[in-house]
């Protein structure tokens, strides 16, 4: 048989997409996931399974593809991931799954995320009417605190099971990081809707606009009738550089850029009343997707120039190299080994540019990463009206300040056990960036779903 | 949906609704604020828990129409609802009994001191309160921060009613009168004259308490918007406050920030009032 490459899947062209929050990938046509389907050799030892944290079967649902009946491939999905519209597009597959593919050994993996994409989207195309699943209510009620990733997956598995769910969210729609941090352009906030859509129709109540910690508390929840609690609160908590004049106007954290720009859809002002800054001279301080997903989005704002200033060199950065091609492509300049040691604004406290020092790589660090050490004498200065402070996140402490007996680490992580998401506390489960810290979607799924599982078993051996 | 009870005009630009929020209304306590959003397209803006009704489930909120979002907001009436609420948000007020503490407030900021005088009261405070506004068509409340007050000031700016000058003026005074007599001083209202507040309080050495007001989206401590310096550290006012040592905040940085979207608030405003028929010529083809 002909070897067939891997294909393809379709992008906006760079300088299109450079000014509209569209969607970048354009996703996989029949033909050609039928291509890419055929590519996969269905292994026995399914070696790319024991890359999904959730574990799909991943050569299942890929035969029924490759034998056209989608809706099968799509049940294959549903089995194990509650969200494929969204792992298909923000998994970062090359890690993952991909990373375990037989294929990979020689040449280029199966592209399992773009084919769990494809089916996906053909499933929301073609709506099936959802097979009622036979359900013996438990009795039980579970609170889930959180609506990301963790909390969505955490409360679909449970109302799968049975049990009466009620998932409290602090913000005004569901949906976590997938809403105010991953930009429209990666993640069409429709299809975070639909999936929410699907969560909701399991009969799970979605509660908005609910602190907890600031209404009822994790306690409290437990002394007014819920059963158990999972806690799938992410990790909030922007961390700033602690450099003078980071407080002038024109400073951001990533989160709050993100937020006016992806949830309050400030890209649309005046239309949407929340306005954010537009610069002429961007820079994004950090290394990550969340830096690459800023210093886009400013591009998609109009800014004239935006640049990305990292510390370490090209190959240290942790952003997905996918992620880095597109910032690439799109005219997003990359400023390496440059550190900055403070903001200068004028007189009217205004941003007008950025104090940096140039680095150097030195022996490796606890990270196994080239630590940046300052070069003598190498000040200068960068022009910039608007900086976005990209350095990551930690868990809001909150939570952790308000219930009792909950252990955190000195990150401010919750303790829980990694197997069954049990925290030091009884009847309180967490899973997702609150265990972790900021990680993936997947993995925080991947943990929801492990503590469900436990929690499943708490609720029936009580009963 | 979170529905409006009652509406009442305080001034011609100050309004007061009563909204049926009863997971709040359990928890409120003073000095803690609310984030609400308005329609579809609206922004998230903080407005301070004026005051609330556990039993019956409501809270009161009081807001000045200032721009945007609270200019919508002055549209809807009782029987309304508005879209989004969330709260109570912040760390309530620090309230003991401190022996003599003086509250002053400027302009909407009365119903925010409302609920403080009241706990202060009942905590066994003696409560003097100035209250001052622009002029004597500004002023409400006086009844009500009075009962809770052994002592009330009014100033406005134009002598209409009571002193003519500034709430600094009669702060000073009493401070220069009972000097260490007076434990505390709680000043809300607009920056400036907390700012000035702070400045008069400052050399006879009273601790005086602010409640910061810079711009905020998530209220909850994700965002960092809401920064503020306080003693040379970074505070988020939404999670940290939004009370603070007026002694020590870094003024002119919470003033520049407040400002940075002047323009473009500006901008959304006029667009909003040329859709309502008001229109001028640079908002129309702006
Ligand atoms: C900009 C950005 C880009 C990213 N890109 C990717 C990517 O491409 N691929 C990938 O796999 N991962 C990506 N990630 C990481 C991924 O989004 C997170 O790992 C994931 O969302 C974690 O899920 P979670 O459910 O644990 O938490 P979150 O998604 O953070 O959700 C937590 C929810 O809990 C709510 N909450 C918090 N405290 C309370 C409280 N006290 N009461 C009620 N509700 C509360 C929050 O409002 C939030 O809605 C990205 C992250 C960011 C910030
Ligand atoms: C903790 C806190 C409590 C407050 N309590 C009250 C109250 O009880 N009554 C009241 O009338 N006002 C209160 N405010 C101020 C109120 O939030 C602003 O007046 C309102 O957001 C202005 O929005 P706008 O669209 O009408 O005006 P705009 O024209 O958009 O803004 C006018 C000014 O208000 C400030 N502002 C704008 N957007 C926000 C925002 N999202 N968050 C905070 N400030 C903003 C800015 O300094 C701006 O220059 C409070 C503010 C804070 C932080
Ligand atoms: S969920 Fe993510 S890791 Fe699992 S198969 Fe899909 S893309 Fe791969
Ligand atoms: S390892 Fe690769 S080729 Fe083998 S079944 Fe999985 S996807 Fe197909
Ligand atoms: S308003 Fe976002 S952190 Fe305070």
């Amino acid at each position: 048989m002909a070897k067939v490459d891997r294909m393809d899947m379709p992008r906006q062209l760079a300088e299109a997409r450079a000014k509209n929050f569209d969607e970048v990938a354009l996703g996989y046509t029949p033909q050609m996931a039928a291509s890419e389907a055929g590519r996969c050799l269905n292994c026995i030892k399914k070696y790319c399974v024991s890359g999904c944290p959730v574990g799909i079967d991943i050569p299942g649902f890929i035969s029924a593809l490759r034998e056209n009946d989608i809706k099968r491939a799509s049940r294959v999905l549903k089995e194990k991931n509650a969200l494929p519209g969204i792992c298909g597009r923000v998994c970062p597959q090359e890690t993952q799954c991909e990373a375990y593919c037989l294929l990979g050994k020689k040449g280029e993996p199966v592209a399992i995320g773009r084919l769990e994409r494809f089916v996906a989207d053909w499933e929301s195309n073609n709506p099936s009417p959802e097979q009622p699943i036979a359900i013996t209510p438990s009795g039980k009620k579970v609170a889930v605190v959180g609506s990301g990733p963790a909390g969505l997956t955490c409360a679909a598995e449970l109302a799968r099971l049975g049990h009466k769910v009620t998932v409290f969210e602090a913000l005004h729609v569901a949906g976590g990081v997938l809403l105010y941090g991953i930009p429209e352009f990666r993640l069409p906030k429709t299809i975070v809707g639909r999936e929410v859509q699907y969560i909701s129709s399991l009969g799970v109540e979605i509660r908005l606009n609910s602190v907890i910690g600031k209404i009822d508390n994790v306690d409290e929840l437990l002394s007014s009738g819920y059963d158990a609690v999972f806690l799938g609160t992410g990790a909030g908590l922007p961390i700033f550089l602690g450099v003078p004049g980071e407080n002038l106007s024109g400073v951001y954290s990533a989160n709050e850029f993100l937020t006016r720009v992806n949830l309050m859809k400030a890209y649309r002002f005046p239309e949407f009343d929340t306005p954010v800054k537009i610069g002429k001279k961007v820079l994004v301080i950090g290394g990550g997707n969340v830096a690459m997903d800023a210093a886009r989005c400013a591009l998609r704002m109009g800014a004239e120039e935006v640049s990305i200033v990292y510390r370490r060199s090209e190959a240290e950065m942790p952003a997905r190299r996918e992620e880095v091609e597109n910032a690439k492509e799109e005219g997003i300049k990359f400023r390496f080994l440059t550190s900055p040691k403070s903001f200068t604004g004028d007189p009217k406290r205004q941003l007008t540019g950025m104090e940096c020092q140039e680095m150097e790589l030195g022996e490796p660090d606890s990270t196994g990463r080239r630590r940046p050490l300052p070069k003598p004498d190498s000040d200068f200065i960068l022009e910039t009206d608007v900086a976005v402070v990209a350095l990551g996140t930690t868990p809001n402490p909150l939570i952790a300040q308000t219930t009792s007996g909950l252990e955190v680490t000195r990150h401010g992580t919750v303790i829980a056990d990694e197997m069954t998401g049990r925290t030091k506390k009884l009847g309180v489960w967490a899973g997702g960036d609150v265990v972790t810290g900021s990680a993936t979607v997947i993995s925080a799924m991947g943990a929801a779903k492990r503590a469900a599982a436990d929690i499943n078993d708490f609720l029936r051996r009580e009963s | 949906m979170y529905e409006i009870l009652e509406r009442q005009d305080l001034t011609p630009i100050i309004h007061m609704f009563k909204i049926r929020a009863p997971a709040i209304a359990s928890k409120a306590q003073a000095g803690q604020f609310i984030i609400l959003r308005q329609g579809e397209n609206g922004e998230r803006i903080p407005l301070t828990l004026a005051d609330w009704d556990s039993i019956k489930g409501t809270v009161t909120v009081v807001f000045m129409e200032v721009g945007l979002s609270t200019m919508k907001l002055a549209a809807l009436k009782a029987g309304d609802c508005i879209t989004d609420f969330a709260g109570p948000l912040g760390l309530p007020t620090h309230i003991e009994n401190f022996g003599t503490v003086i509250c002053v407030a400027g302009g909407f900021a009365v119903a925010t001191i409302m609920p403080i005088a009241r706990a202060l009261k009942l905590a066994g405070n003696r409560v003097i309160t100035i209250m001052g506004a622009r002029s004597r068509s500004l002023l409400f409340w006086e009844q009500e921060v009075g009962r809770y007050s052994d002592e009330l000031i009014v100033t406005t700016d134009d002598g209409s009613s009571g002193r003519k000058g500034l709430v600094t003026e009669p702060l000073r005074d009493i401070l220069a009168a009972e000097g260490n007599g007076v434990a505390r001083v709680i000043a809300i209202g607009p920056t400036i004259m907390m700012k000035f507040s702070a400045k008069t309080t400052e050399p006879f050495g009273v601790k005086t308490i602010v409640s910061l007001n810079p711009i905020m989206v998530d209220g909850t401590g994700m965002c960092g918007c809401c920064r503020v310096t306080v003693g040379g550290a970074t505070r988020f006012a939404c999670v940290d406050g939004p009370d603070f040592d007026g002694h020590h905040v870094d003024w002119d940085e919470l003033m520049a920030r407040q400002r940075t979207y002047l323009e473009q608030e500006a901008r959304s405003m006029e667009l909003w009032k040329c859709q309502r028929g008001g229109c001028t010529q640079e908002a129309q083809h702006g």
